[in-house]
């Protein structure tokens, strides 16, 4: 199932949140080749993750981690602006409207299920929240992933070659690609829009709220 | 609908003021616009200080400071520390603490709908602006759909007045406008179509949009038009 968690409430999901941080230590460190800092416990953190960000992840059946990615909004601090600037157009792109969306991470033997079934909660997000663009970084390998989704990002700037290549890219969802890819997901828009519900309170209030 | 040309006049007002007499002014002439109950701007500090200005009764924010509710206000508990906006539906108000906070702020001319967008600043700065309304559930979410980005906008433009008046403010985004968003707002100024300016700076119209996006917000505008008018009046761009 799809979780969205903000990062001070990862310790109820003990489980999950150490997986998430090793499978980003397998893919960013191990496969990948970045030099992420990587702690004695074999998880990988980074400065984002110290500011209270939106998480995005995918449970396994058994509570581990399936996939996930990262939300932070571009009024604050966000990697692409504090890293990436130099791909961005020159300066920040700043707006409450555009949330950054980094360390895109599928564990080991997921497959593009996993990612379309990510790709799905960014659409909730844009619904849901008011959002009309996410401003992403990944690599080379998650460019192709995108592609077999159908959900390619329109990149702003890339550098690096071969592995090390990175690249700065937007995202929007029509509601149209949203229906594509919750069919490449395999979950209908009424299971995504529960678990969304689930983690952000369903729509409602006491008795005395609605008679007044 | 408030009309484009209106709040943007408003917008100007608030960008122009600098007593918190001229932003409480901004907030009432705000909600008059929007046509509904209130409209509120709510600063807390990391010392737990609060400042806001708004249009709910002076009654009820001093019951509200009195009884100490921004330690029971599902409103504030259900937003610190996010980034999401907030409908009220989805708060949790089962606690009994919360069911009398309602119970006090609907008996003091709060309405049973809101809309809550909480806001980061820098340094730690946290404050939440509200719509707040009294209607049906279907006719606030259509309110909510209709407004809900200017809403967002608009309470980042309030919070982005409010940091002016912190006396040692820093770490605050820039606002200038980046060499691409320069570029975009120059040839829009100029009368080119989105396809025109896209095509001119090699980039497709999703990243033009983009750029737009971050140049309206850094402008305070509500709409293009107006961004690229104010970046004109403010000698940003030269056509």
């Amino acid at each position: 199932m799809l979780r969205y968690i903000y990062s001070d409430t990862l310790y109820l999901y003990p489980k999950l949140a150490a997986s998430m941080f090793r499978d980003r230590a397998d893919q960013f460190r191990e496969r990948l080749g970045w030099e992420v800092s990587v702690d004695d416990k074999g998880e990988e953190r980074d400065q984002y993750d110290a500011l209270n960000p939106l998480y995005v992840i995918w449970e396994n059946a058994d509570g581990s981690h399936g996939g996930s990615m990262r939300f932070l909004p571009t009024t604050g601090r966000v990697m692409v602006n504090e890293i990436f600037g130099h791909l961005t157009g020159g300066g920040p792109i700043t707006s409450p409207l555009i949330w950054e969306c980094t360390r895109f991470c599928l564990s080991r033997g997921a497959g593009s299920k996993v990612a379309a079934a990510l790709m799905l909660a960014g659409g909730e997000i844009m619904t849901g929240f008011g959002i009309r663009h996410f401003v992403g970084v990944f690599d080379a390998r998650m460019q192709r992933i995108y592609r077999v989704i159908g959900s390619s990002p329109d990149l702003l700037g890339t550098e690096g070659t071969g592995r090390d290549r990175i690249s700065v890219g937007l995202w929007e969802f029509t509601e149209e690609a949203k229906r594509k890819i919750g069919l490449r997901a395999g979950i209908s828009p009424q299971l995504s829009r529960l678990w969304f519900d689930r983690a952000f309170g369903g729509a409602h209030m006491p008795e005395v709220a609605m008679s007044a | 609908m408030p009309a484009a040309v209106d709040l943007d006049r408003i917008l100007e007002d608030l960008d122009a003021t600098d007593t918190l007499e001229g932003i409480q002014a901004v907030i009432v002439s705000m909600r008059d616009l929007f046509g509904i109950d209130h409209m509120v701007y709510h600063w807390v500090d990391s010392a737990g200080e609060q400042y806001g200005c708004g249009t709910y009764s002076d009654e009820w924010r001093d019951h509200y400071i009195a009884q100490n509710y921004i330690r029971a206000d599902p409103v504030i508990i259900g937003c610190f520390q996010r980034f999401h906006p907030v409908d009220w539906k989805r708060l949790d108000w089962s606690g009994k603490l919360a069911r009398q906070f309602l119970a006090d702020a609907l008996a003091s001319g709060v309405g049973n709908q809101g809309y809550s967008i909480p806001i980061r600043g820098p340094n730690g700065q946290f404050a939440l602006f509200t719509a707040n309304h009294t209607c049906d559930d279907a006719a606030w979410a259509d309110f909510i759909d209709s407004h809900s980005r200017d809403l967002i906008l608009i309470a980042h433009y309030f919070n982005r007045k409010a940091l002016e008046f912190e006396p040692e403010r820093k770490g605050e985004q820039s606002r200038a406008l980046s060499p691409r968003e320069v570029d975009a707002m120059t040839l829009l100024a100029m009368g080119y179509s989105r396809a025109q300016v896209a095509d001119t700076l090699a980039i497709s119209e999703h990243t033009l949009r983009v750029y737009i996006e971050s140049a309206r917000f850094k402008l305070g505008a509500q709409n293009t038009t107006h961004a690229v008018a104010r970046a004109l009046s403010r000698g940003l761009i030269v056509v």
